[in-house]
């Protein structure tokens, strides 16, 4: 199996995934210029974080029109799989590939730190390595991290358990009160409908070996590579 | 030649974290009978066009297309005509 990176002018976090799934996984892996307008051949497609475009007009507006963008998109319908990571979620929302925005952080200043995450779906391709409600340690580090939606897109995530991972105390609580604004501040990673396109704003490549404090983001991918190879890692 | 303006904000219920910074920095200041801020975006643009209706129709268009993103703003258009 082959997994492409895409790179956008402005893209940063490429080199970290690349370095997880080549030299910590073993697999197949290419860099793709976000000016290429082919994936054929690839199984995974994985839009990296970093600031596309400066994040000029809002994070993802503009790299959402680049070329390859089309191709992400046929391969997306197609049921391919597509993971966006920080920047490269906003590139998915702004694309429509997934329901919502994210918006500037409510202190208004760039997140860095780790962040616990509770797992609330683990029958995804993406998260079959995890337990339920497992709480997970990874990095974020991002300007506009706030999602949204509207009440009734909120409705639907949750009913269809689109919502895979909560921002979430150590003990596991994630607050459960029915007020809108503080279940759209829990979200820390969609899926779509269809369960093929994952974004999320922590960062699992960053927390993928010990040497940098954690491997619980390594799961992320090993759940990948389990669902498309049918082997355990 | 046009002269387009574009008129970006925020749809009513989404957070504006900079609007309630400055309404806080006001009071702040001692301007108490300031109750609300709201921030957005103004975009000035320049375009050719066969008349009016062509340009505000061009600037929907970006508007829709690239400019805002409809699931958290709202936009409006003005259009003036100008010499070249």
């Amino acid at each position: 199996m082959k997994f492409a990176v895409v790179i956008f002018p402005g893209t940063s976090g490429e080199g970290d995934v690349y370095h997880v799934l080549k030299n910590v996984l073993g697999k197949s892996v290419d860099y793709v210029w976000h000016a290429e307008t082919d994936l054929n051949g690839y199984d995974v497609i994985i839009l990296p974080a970093g600031t596309s475009y400066g994040d000029y007009i809002r994070a993802g507006a503009i790299a959402r029109f680049s070329p390859i963008m089309e191709a992400v998109v046929a391969f997306a319908e197609s049921g391919g799989l597509v993971l966006g990571i920080g920047n490269g979620f906003q590139i998915l929302l702004e694309a429509n590939l997934l329901p919502g925005a994210l918006l500037k952080n409510k202190s208004l200043k760039f997140i860095c730190k780790d962040s616990n995450l509770r797992v609330e779906n683990i029958n995804t391709f993406f998260t079959n390595h995890f337990e339920a409600d497992e709480i997970l340690s990874m990095p974020i580090a991002h300007n506009f991290g706030s999602y949204f939606c509207d009440e009734k897109t909120l409705e639907e995530l949750t009913i269809n358990q689109q919502i895979v991972f909560s921002y979430s105390s150590l003990d596991g609580k994630v607050p459960q009160v029915a007020n809108y604004n503080v279940r759209l501040a829990n979200i820390a990673g969609i899926i779509n409908k269809e369960g093929n396109i994952l974004g999320m704003m922590p960062h699992p490549e960053r927390s993928s070996e010990e040497i940098l404090g954690g491997t619980d983001g390594l799961r992320l991918f090993t759940s990948i590579i389990n669902k498309l190879e049918g082997v355990g890692a | 030649m046009f002269k387009g303006h574009v008129y970006i904000t925020l749809k009513e219920g989404v957070l504006d974290p900079q609007g309630k910074a400055a309404e806080n920095s006001l009071d702040t200041l001692g301007f108490s009978q300031i109750n609300q801020v709201k921030f957005g975006k103004f975009i000035e643009v320049e375009l050719e066009a066969e008349n009016k209706e062509e340009a505000v129709k061009q600037l929907k268009a970006i508007s829709e297309k690239l400019l805002a993103n409809l699931v958290i703003e709202n936009y409006r258009v003005e259009v003036v005509e100008v010499d070249k």
